[in-house]
């Protein structure tokens, strides 16, 4: 039984909110899944296989793939749940094709979910950390990030302005996004003018917290044709996951002359050799990437290779990633517009699907055949997709 | 959904789940926090393969998979690879008082940074690459916590 090639045939999303009291978290996840059924014409007795995630201790429950069959759809079929922290989204889109591609499966629900309303949301993340070497002294998302803002601006003189434009530009674009949590048109001077967090991170820097689901729709080559929407083709994924102690990028970057977010830049590099990716800024007509704040909007623009190292700050200004340049960035408003964790590395997949199968409505870049969509998690974890309008010639880890 | 608020009044219960641990430092571990704790000093272990000294000491080189079994005694000083400052004092989360840092700080001797507190700065005196100290706590209990942060090394004039 050889590889099979995958697409997206269904794609589902809630809306997404700060608080969605109106529903339960399995009736969120399964608005979402309803949402993709219907999209790809099929229905519960139709999925042969479901993945779902979210991030461990956020709401608290751990069977999270039992507990929410009422609202996945899972029950008596085959159902497993992963969950890597920022990345889980994206990694569940991994596990979904990694079900369709392996031949064994031909239709399979991927399902990412949070509630971040119903946590504390640093109280849950800090469980992630070690509790002698970093719970001590350090935890949380802001600190972490501050940590690399000011590190980006030391090397490479990037300043906190150039930051905000990435804000700026990713929740305007909300505003055609009607699923969008953050939708509002703002300016440089509005995001300079937010109290910091941890400096040099500002309130208007970093990502809301928002509660949402998504479910996407994978399917064999096989039955690719049966469905109502032309198939999204998955044309290679990547990861990298490193993880020790908060510390752990350095080691990399100092020790062995890597550099920031060797990760990314690992991750990137085994993916575009596989899809043959040498000029991304040129090749993809849209990217949907996972920026948790303001300033991963300039340097992971290096390390997924769209500019040289410290050209992240010319390459926003110069409009290449607004809407209407070369390879638009987050048209759907991206993670600084709509954060809720577990199913935002999904929704980029989603996104990515909608784009090149034309069928983003107000957000749509015309014409998109080939995009990149990435999660993010901490501690400086990466996972990468291409997905396309044409069937690839062949199926791709 | 968007008008939810409006049509209903939603119940809602608040939780707090409170669960106990014990987690073990490890041989490796405890090794090093009790040399902070009785001898005030920073031990790193050396990657017998690839050379690189790890601190906070490491049994098992990440990428060379060998197990790092020669301790090496580091400064109790080193430079700041990166750091933020938090002004914001929140009772239960905050492990100092007033306007402090967490950083990222390779000790002398050590390839690789940790992360710690900094207190003690005028804001000018911190940049990539500026030299800071350990500063000890009085009574220590075999925690990283037994430094309670560094401070900026005053420069010798
Ligand atoms: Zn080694």
């Amino acid at each position: 039984m050889g590889a099979k090639r995958a697409g997206i045939v269904g794609v589902g999303m809630t809306v997404q909110r700060s608080t969605r009291r109106d529903v339960s978290g399995v009736e969120l996840i399964n608005e979402a899944v309803r949402a993709a059924l219907d999209d790809s014409g099929m229905t519960r007795k139709d999925i042969d296989a479901i993945v779902i995630g979210n991030m461990d201790h956020f709401e608290g429950i751990n069977y999270v793939d039992t507990w929410s069959v009422d609202g996945s759809g899972a029950l008596g079929k085959p159902i497993m749940k992963m969950t890597t922290g920022g990345t889980t989204g994206s990694t569940v889109a991994m596990g979904a094709y990694y079900h369709v591609a392996s031949g064994m499966f031909d239709r399979v629900l991927a399902i990412g979910w949070e509630k971040n309303s119903e946590s504390d949301t640093t109280g849950a993340i800090i469980t992630a950390f070690d509790p002698f070497w970093d719970r001590p002294t350090f935890g949380g998302a802001v600190a972490g990030l501050a940590l690399e803002a000011t590190q980006y601006m030391a090397e490479t003189g990037a300043t906190e302005e150039d930051a905000a434009y990435v804000a700026v530009r990713d929740r305007k674009n909300a505003i055609n996004n009607p699923f969008a949590h953050l939708r509002m048109e703002s300016n440089i001077e509005a995001i300079m003018s937010t109290p910091y967090l941890a400096w040099p991170v500002k309130l208007g820097d970093m990502c809301p917290r928002t509660d949402g689901a998504c479910a996407v729709v994978f399917a064999s080559e096989d039955i690719a044709g049966d469905f109502p929407n032309v198939p999204a083709w998955v044309h290679g994924v990547a990861d990298r996951h490193l993880w020790g102690y908060t510390s752990d990028p350095y080691v990399n970057q100092h020790v062995k002359g890597g550099t920031w977010f060797p990760a990314m830049e690992r991750a990137t590099r085994e993916l575009y050799d596989k899809v043959g990716i040498t000029d991304p800024l040129e090749q993809f007509d849209v990217a949907e990437l996972y920026l948790p704040y303001s300033f991963a909007g300039l340097r992971y623009m290096e390390s997924l290779g769209f500019c040289e190292r410290a050209g992240g700050p010319a390459l926003v200004r110069s409009g290449d990633t607004d809407m209407g340049g070369k390879c638009p960035v987050n048209p759907s408003g991206g993670v600084l517009s709509s954060n809720a964790i577990g199913a935002t590395g999904l929704l980029r997949v989603a996104e990515v699907a909608l784009q090149v199968q034309g069928r983003a409505g107000d957000r749509q870049v015309p014409g998109a055949k080939l995009g990149l969509a990435t999660g993010f998690g901490g501690c400086y974890w990466s996972d990468e997709l291409v997905i396309g309008k044409e069937k690839p010639e062949k199926a791709r880890g | 959904m968007d008008d939810w608020r409006e049509a209903q009044e939603v119940l809602v219960m608040d939780g707090g789940i409170k669960v106990p641990y014990s987690w073990s430092a490890g041989e490796t571990g405890t090794t090093y926090l009790e040399s902070l704790r009785d001898d005030k000093k920073f031990l790193g272990t050396r990657c017998p393969e690839c050379g690189i000294v790890y601190h906070i000491p490491r049994r098992n080189c990440p990428d060379c998979f060998s197990e790092c079994a020669e301790w090496v005694e580091l400064g109790s000083s080193g430079e700041l690879v990166t750091y933020t400052i938090t002004r914001k004092h929140h009772p239960q989360l905050s492990p100092l008082k007033g306007v402090f840092g967490y950083a990222v700080i390779k000790l002398d001797g050590a390839d690789t940074g940790f992360v710690h507190l900094i207190s003690e700065f005028d804001e000018s005196q911190l940049a990539k690459g500026a030299r800071v100290e350990a500063v000890f706590a009085g009574e220590r209990e075999g925690s990283i916590l037994d430094v309670r942060y560094f401070r900026p090394v005053k420069a010798v004039s």
